[in-house]
């Protein structure tokens, strides 16, 4: 279960960029948060996959309290998690060809050796050829790197996806693709799954339920601090 | 529609990019369209279809290693064969109007809107009466684009994507250009957003406001898109590119409605959208440096036979060797 309790997070402690928001996914659900750009969705997804540390509230992990956020997390918390940005570029290292881009988490993890057969593995998954695996991000198109960011997001058997406006920059077909190997993986290791997006069809396409932001904040959010960037990276 | 004279009339464009080691990259080849006063044409694909390239070479914006052939006709100006000094002073701005990708990255983040408006409407139009002309000029042309006057002073930084878009906008709109061309103007909108700004993009094309107002000499927009919702909304033709080639030009209706898209790409990229199939189509699109002999989609198309080892041309609106069938004959000439 991942559980956030009551909370507040932002990007300054007298402006939050909204408050006392409580969400629950359970094991192998699917949820969809639903927002417009700016609302702060994008905020909660960091807190939720423990990239950021809120400013007020708790966050349960499978029971656990979580207390440390970033790199200061444990690392049997941090690798829990799988997590894919809206935008690649911003979201790969220029220097890494997309095979080293997809290993990267298990070299992190001292887990260097079992790269190739993973690599194998998961770029047939997400459709990625042997040539691409080759390129660096410049080399490729938004779309074939947005396919290796779910495939690093997927290596380490993460048991929650957090998801934030994976598809945005996406066309269709790449956006059906990409939806399909996500919930394959779900339906392979009962993975639960935070979809945070714009697009209703989308996501109510995609996921079992699917949260309006509007129905989680009950004070609303103060529009004068809507951020129209989307945190990335 | 297309009785009337063009507004940009592509004829053959092609544009190749010479890679280290002699590679060749096709990234447009062969490209025939029209787009007519008040009409928008959707130029709709995957992304790194080619979409962009062929934008880039309309404003002569292609970088170094890239050559070109055919003709792009505006007006009596072949936009290909034109120089920099032509392009530059003549071309950008005032016979083209551009509507960036992302208004945020094109706006200059060191100066106010009104600096940046002020400064175009300066260098484009030149109004006559100094400091306080330009200034009402600058505001008008805010308005023209729905850009609220009070929020002028604002950095881009300090903008919603609605409002920045918009102010990109307004600064397209000043040259009072014939041929608008929207290059992906809605990637990362949220819906709300995509719908407003693609209206606002139609509204412009159709001419209604203003006492210069002609109904049927409008804008000309070429909108360039990913985003099919966007292309069906406000478009009145379609043209879907794949791996640099057009493979149908089609009427909006019959492309996003019940005859549907021809070309059996066309009828995957909608299979994919969620409110239908959502369905991908299989596979990757090929690279744009080894592209095969024969039909580029062959190797993901499920009616591929031996015919399409060849080359399908567009031949009337379709180039497909098996495209699906047509409902009536006015439907074909459409």
């Amino acid at each position: 279960m991942l559980e956030l309790h009551t909370v507040t997070a932002g990007y300054d402690r007298n402006a939050p960029v909204f408050r006392g928001v409580s969400l629950s996914v359970a094991p192998g659900e699917a949820v969809g948060l639903l927002g417009p750009s700016g609302c702060g969705k994008s905020t909660l997804a960091r807190v939720a996959a423990l990239l950021h540390r809120p400013d007020a509230g708790t966050l349960h992990l499978d029971g656990t309290p979580v207390r440390r956020w970033r790199h200061r997390a444990p690392r049997d918390q941090r690798t829990a998690f799988g997590v894919v940005f809206q935008q690649p570029r911003l979201s790969a290292d220029p220097r890494l060809a997309l095979a080293d881009l997809i290993a990267e988490p298990l070299r992190a993890t001292g887990r260097r050796d079992e790269a190739a057969g993973r690599i194998a593995e998961l770029s047939a998954t997400v459709g990625l050829t042997a040539d691409l695996l080759a390129r660096r991000p410049h080399e490729v198109s938004d779309g074939q790197l947005q396919r290796a960011c779910l495939a690093r997001a997927l290596v380490l058997r993460p048991r929650w996806l957090v998801c934030d406006e994976m598809t945005a920059m996406l066309d269709a077909s790449t956006t059906a693709a990409l939806v399909r190997v996500v919930e394959e993986y779900r339906a392979a290791t009962g993975a639960g799954l935070l979809a945070v997006g714009h697009d209703r069809v989308l996501l109510d396409r995609w996921c079992g339920r699917t949260v309006d932001w509007a129905t989680l904040t009950a004070s609303g959010t103060d529009p004068s601090t809507r951020n129209e960037q989307s945190p990335t990276g | 529609m297309t009785e009337r004279a063009p507004v940009l009339s592509v004829r053959g464009l092609s544009v190749r990019f010479l890679m280290p080691g002699g590679r060749r990259v096709a990234a447009v080849t062969d490209a025939h369209f029209d787009v007519a006063a008040g009409e928008c044409l959707a130029l709709i694909g995957e992304s790194g279809c080619g979409k962009s390239v062929l934008a880039s070479a309309l404003l002569g914006l292609l970088p170094g290693n890239a050559q070109t052939a055919g003709r792009a006709l505006l007006g009596e100006l072949d936009l290909l064969a034109a120089d920099e000094r032509t392009l530059a002073r003549t071309v950008r701005g005032r016979l083209i109007g551009l509507v960036p990708q992302s208004p945020a990255a094109h706006l200059t983040p060191v100066r106010t809107v009104r600096a940046q408006l002020e400064e175009t409407v300066a260098e484009l139009t030149a109004p006559r009466g100094g400091r306080k002309a330009l200034r009402a000029a600058a505001e008008a042309a805010a308005e023209r684009a729905a850009f609220p006057v009070d929020h002028l002073d604002h950095h881009p930084h300090e903008l919603s994507g609605g409002l920045a878009q918009r102010a990109a906008t307004a600064l397209a709109l000043v040259g009072d250009a014939p041929l608008l061309l929207a290059d992906e103007p809605t990637t990362g909108l949220d819906r709300d957003l995509v719908d407003h700004t693609v209206d606002e993009l139609r509204r412009h094309v159709d001419n209604t406001e203003g006492a210069g107002a002609r109904p049927d000499t409008g804008r000309a927009l070429l909108l360039i898109t990913h985003d099919l919702a966007a292309a069906e909304r406000i478009a009145d033709r379609v043209a879907l590119m794949y791996a640099g080639r057009i493979v149908e030009l089609a009427d909006a209706t019959a492309f996003f409605g019940a005859p549907g898209p021809r070309h059996p790409y066309g009828r995957g990229l909608l299979d994919a959208l969620p409110d239908r199939a959502f369905a991908p189509i299989p596979g990757l699109p090929p690279e744009l440096g080894a592209l095969p002999d024969g039909c580029a989609f062959a190797a993901r198309c499920d009616r591929t036979t031996d015919a399409c080892a060849a080359m399908p041309p567009l031949g009337g609106q379709v180039a497909c060797h098996h495209p699906h069938a047509v409902l009536t004959k006015a439907a074909d000439r459409a």
